[in-house]
């Protein structure tokens, strides 16, 4: 069995969760659709079939998930990445900073900030309105929460409205949320080892 | 659609329903909607399994006093009483009542503050010290659920405010 990964990557790892998954064959009505299982999309990961333990709370996280992160207008998608990154650091989830990660530097076509990050964690320097969106998010995500009026009026001050504010809030927070299922279920293990 | 300003988060968070926010709010209105109805499922869900609704309340009001939001304590703190089920869970909402003699209990609420205060913290460990106390798989993912959900909503409560209070 190979050991966990501990150290931040932007190459998405392989998940190996820790509480046994259900088996699709043994699934119920409700788990299976919770699980979005149709006739054309029978695969399904073995974390959302750890999560589907949990049918009820699995279907609503599902679309309010996928409308926080792409749902248009607002805050662009790079930066929601980088709220979702700056959750990620603070709880260390591996696995969650490595698919966010990858999905800031494919959005924003520069590798650049997610390296500084990796390498100096919440205090990376990045450009202003980067900096005033990444110390949001990791604020936002101690325990408790950190931020306070100077960080909103940084966001202000970079140039974000109301509704870019809202939606980095929202992005942020959602991963205080993910964070603490995929770091706590499962552990991120190098895909070469995957059989 | 729910009124978005009846769900838990927006109250909680004091923000008016005339302020400038209001139109950031409603073009998010979807979120707040399915916010609520992940609030329901996390704490009166159909099939509640060994986390009784009036626990899942006491926990909620445990963590969000845990994150020194009082506001969505007092929300959990109601949700609580108006639940049936024995006083003494009302304990748990205590965040130094540490589960007395109860092993189960007290590894539900180990689990619960670690996960919530220091989830960097977590290793692989903790999973078999639930199992071993006695909590089910089914029942792990349902209380890994609600302290996660809950990590969301305060912090979701706390950003519309500070919204709120700068516009």
């Amino acid at each position: 069995m190979s050991d966990p990964i501990h150290d931040f990557t932007a190459v998405v790892p392989h998940w190996r969760p820790r509480v046994t998954p259900i088996k699709l064959e043994d699934a119920t009505p409700d788990q299976l659709d919770a699980l979005k299982v149709t006739p054309s999309n029978t695969k399904v990961s073995e974390y959302v079939l750890v999560l589907a333990r949990d049918s009820e709370t699995l279907r609503e996280r599902t679309p309010l998930f996928n409308a926080i992160m792409y749902n248009r207008g607002g805050l662009s998608r790079a930066e929601r990445e980088l709220g979702a990154v700056g959750a990620s650091i603070v709880n260390r989830c591996v696995y969650c900073a490595a698919v966010h990660a990858s999905r800031y530097n494919q959005l924003a076509k520069d590798v650049s900030v997610i390296e500084r990050i990796f390498a100096d964690g919440e205090s990376a320097e990045l450009s202003p309105r980067q900096t005033a969106i990444f110390s949001f998010a990791v604020k936002l995500s101690k325990s408790p929460p950190e931020v306070s009026k100077d960080d909103m009026a940084a966001l202000t001050a970079a140039g974000l409205g109301p509704d870019e504010v809202l939606d980095l809030v929202l992005s942020a927070a959602l991963f205080g949320w993910a964070n603490r299922l995929m770091h706590t279920l499962g552990d991120p293990i190098e895909i070469a080892e995957q059989a | 659609m729910t009124d978005i300003f009846e769900t838990a988060a927006v109250k909680a968070s004091g923000i008016q329903m005339d302020g400038p926010l209001a139109d950031a709010l409603s073009g998010r209105s979807d979120i707040l909607t399915m916010t609520q109805q992940a609030h329901d499922a996390a704490l009166k869900p159909d099939e509640p399994g060994g986390l009784s609704h009036k626990m899942r309340a006491a926990l909620s009001c445990r963590i969000a006093r845990l994150s020194q939001e009082e506001p969505l304590a007092a929300h959990f703190a109601t949700l609580m009483d108006s639940a049936s089920g024995p006083t003494e869970i009302g304990q748990i909402a205590d965040p130094a009542f540490d589960g007395g003699s109860d092993a189960w209990l007290r590894a539900i609420l180990r689990h619960t503050d670690l996960v919530t205060t220091d989830t960097k913290a977590v290793v692989a460990g903790d999973i078999p010290a639930l199992t071993d106390a006695g909590v089910s798989e089914d029942d792990i993912v349902r209380l890994s659920e609600v302290v996660a959900f809950l990590s969301y909503q305060i912090r979701l409560t706390i950003g519309l405010r500070l919204i709120g209070d700068a516009s």
